[in-house]
């Protein structure tokens, strides 16, 4: 798939983010927008998985571990196949599949998580277990930036860098907001690749995480790393491809009402018009 | 009179996660840098390559436990009860017992009878916070026959449970014929007058009272509640029913443990008088193990002082 394919699918994917966010009147569009396009170079790129048999014993494994952003890795599931697109409808509703957070259950999901830090733990699991039964696959998490306020990250970080997990990549959303404010006014985690380089962490700095150039660099460097940890810090504008979103803190856990969604759709359908013109 | 036999539970569950090992090789154990006291250290000596000694991070213990479990893995993982369950609490609830993965939080030194150490590791809340969770199963063995077949149905059963074992070595009472049901409670005495419910290691302290309030001519049946949740509701009833009165004895608060589930479960059908002897709403103190059990009235001299008033009364 080449970069434009890609884009294409990163675009659908935001469709299906606001989809699910305006029907359920709630859920996290910021989170799910920056990390667009890491999950659709993941899911489409990078892992080894298949929709059609989403249990697959060597299948590589995703902790989303900022879990609000379920709403971005269940469009991109949808995007890959592993259920319809129309499921987005259902998204936080009364006996929908798709629960507020992600949860072991959904086609695609390998972990449930949602309270943050629990997902990188999960992964370090993951990873050792490849490593008792001497399988190939690889673990990957995706964790907020404010996730990083956690203890619970650091303590799986140690275990991993001293376990020299190399086949484990933890991908961080830098998208420098969180509810209450910008890291900065919050409670800094900076800086942030230092901290993991000294936790034994290969550390790749990403200057645009919404860029598929740059993350295929990135990932490929991850997947060459041997004998540590890799962690790929990647800047991400928080809110992307939805003008009045971008870089607002707002719009972290909130669903636009009817006339803002139209505003979002209609710039993403011209946005995906765009690029099949292109 | 030969000497009777004393095994801590954690030392059964130790050997006994050993031996599993050896048959099945998707055991994995995970410890927080206690694995002397807790006993995986036997585990871990023979099956490095199955063991991991994580330090003092209880949380990230519990969380690596769950991503190993969604690998395939059975997984068992050890600290004190105080830091298993307390410390790692939510990530029991939503990284274990939520997606109902296949992890067995095995969690030694429960209780007052911790001794010396004093409150902040006497863990008398536990059996509360684990039976609240949805999925969770909640085993207290009571001697070491018991605890080494309770870490076989832990193993035998496909999902979370949680094993509380003492550090304290206890008498063993039960004979190498028994046979550890999971849910069913155990009757080790019958009586007409009252029922004495316990769990762990009080059991035996209320065999002895039994035999006490007997000679006061007071008829006590004694059940040995070794399986918390789900609890054996028939054999509550029935007690209800025919004793009109019961007493529940464990080494935990009155609040939520198992004087809560006794509660919980007659209310409705058969509700009787309950007296619910255990730690009264405060923290426990430092001092001798057995000092302590008579401090809160779990010894034999002490049930069968509170059992007599409750029963005359």
């Amino acid at each position: 798939m080449n970069k434009k394919e890609l884009q294409i699918v990163a675009n659908e994917v935001r469709k299906g983010i606001i989809v699910g966010v305006y029907n359920a009147k709630s859920g996290h569009p910021g989170g799910s927008l920056s990390a667009t396009e890491c999950l659709v170079y993941l899911y489409f790129k990078e892992l080894n998985v298949d929709p059609q048999n989403p249990d697959m014993e060597n299948r590589d494994r995703f902790v989303l571990s900022k879990g609000h952003a379920a709403p971005g890795l269940y469009a991109t599931l949808a995007a890959k196949g592993y259920f319809p697109m129309k499921e987005m409808e259902n998204l936080r509703h009364i006996g929908s599949m798709l629960q507020g957070h992600p949860t072991i259950g959904v086609p695609g999901v390998d972990m449930s998580t949602g309270s943050l830090g629990q997902g990188v733990s999960a992964a370090v699991g993951m990873a050792l277990g490849a490593r008792v039964d001497g399988k190939s696959y690889r673990t990957y998490a995706l964790l907020g930036d404010g996730e990083l306020e956690e203890g619970q990250v650091w303590e799986a970080a140690m275990l991993a860098g001293n376990r020299k997990l190399d086949n484990l990549c933890l991908i961080v959303d830098n998208n420098n907001l969180q509810i209450d404010g910008t890291l900065e006014e919050v409670n800094s985690p900076y800086p942030i690749g230092k901290k993991f380089a000294a936790f034994g962490f290969h550390v790749i700095e990403v200057a645009d995480g919404n860029d598929f150039d740059q993350l295929d660099a990135a990932f490929g460097e991850a997947r060459n790393t041997k004998g540590m940890p890799s962690v790929i810090v990647m800047k991400t504008l928080k809110g992307k491809g939805v003008s009045y979103m971008e870089n607002a803190v707002g719009w972290h856990g909130q669903a636009p009402k009817a006339d803002l969604y139209k505003v979002a759709m209609d710039e993403l359908t011209k946005a995906g018009d765009e690029l099949c013109q292109k | 009179m030969s000497e009777i036999k004393k095994i801590a539970t954690r030392v059964s569950y130790g050997n006994a996660l050993a031996e599993l090992g050896e048959i099945h090789k998707d055991i994995c154990v995970l410890d927080a840098d206690l694995a002397a006291s807790t006993q995986t250290a036997i585990f871990g000596k023979r099956f490095p390559d199955r063991f991991f000694d994580v330090g003092i991070q209880e949380g990230n213990m519990v969380g690596v436990a769950a991503g190993l479990a969604t690998t395939g893995k059975t997984v068992f993982c050890s600290s004190f009860a105080m830091f298993a369950t307390g410390r790692a609490y939510e990530i029991i609830r939503n990284s274990v017992a939520y997606p109902r993965l296949n992890v067995k939080i095995c969690a030694s030194h429960a209780g007052v009878s911790v001794g010396e150490d004093g409150a902040t590791h006497q863990c008398i809340e536990d059996i509360a916070l684990m039976r609240v969770l949805p999925h969770m199963l909640v085993i207290q063995p009571a001697d070491d026959i018991e605890a080494r077949q309770a870490v076989k149905a832990a193993y035998d059963y496909h999902g979370p449970v949680y094993l509380r074992l003492a550090r304290l070595a206890s008498p063993v009472f039960n004979s190498e014929d028994y046979k550890f049901e999971l849910g069913k409670g155990v009757t080790l005495r019958d009586g007409s007058d009252v029922t004495l419910v316990a769990t762990g290691l009080p059991v035996t302290a209320a065999m002895e009272a039994a035999d006490m309030l007997a000679g006061c001519g007071i008829s006590a049946r004694v059940i040995n509640m070794h399986t918390i949740k789900p609890i054996d509701q028939e054999i509550l009833l029935k007690a209800a029913r025919e004793t009109g009165k019961i007493v529940t004895i464990e080494e935990h608060s009155v609040i939520g443990g198992l004087g809560g589930v006794v509660c919980e479960s007659i209310t409705e059908k058969c509700p009787v008088p309950v007296c619910r002897i255990g730690i009264q709403d405060q923290f426990g103190v430092s001092g001798p193990a057995l000092d302590l059990y008579k401090l809160y009235g779990l010894d034999a001299e002490g049930i069968f002082k509170r059992v007599k008033e409750f029963v005359e009364a």
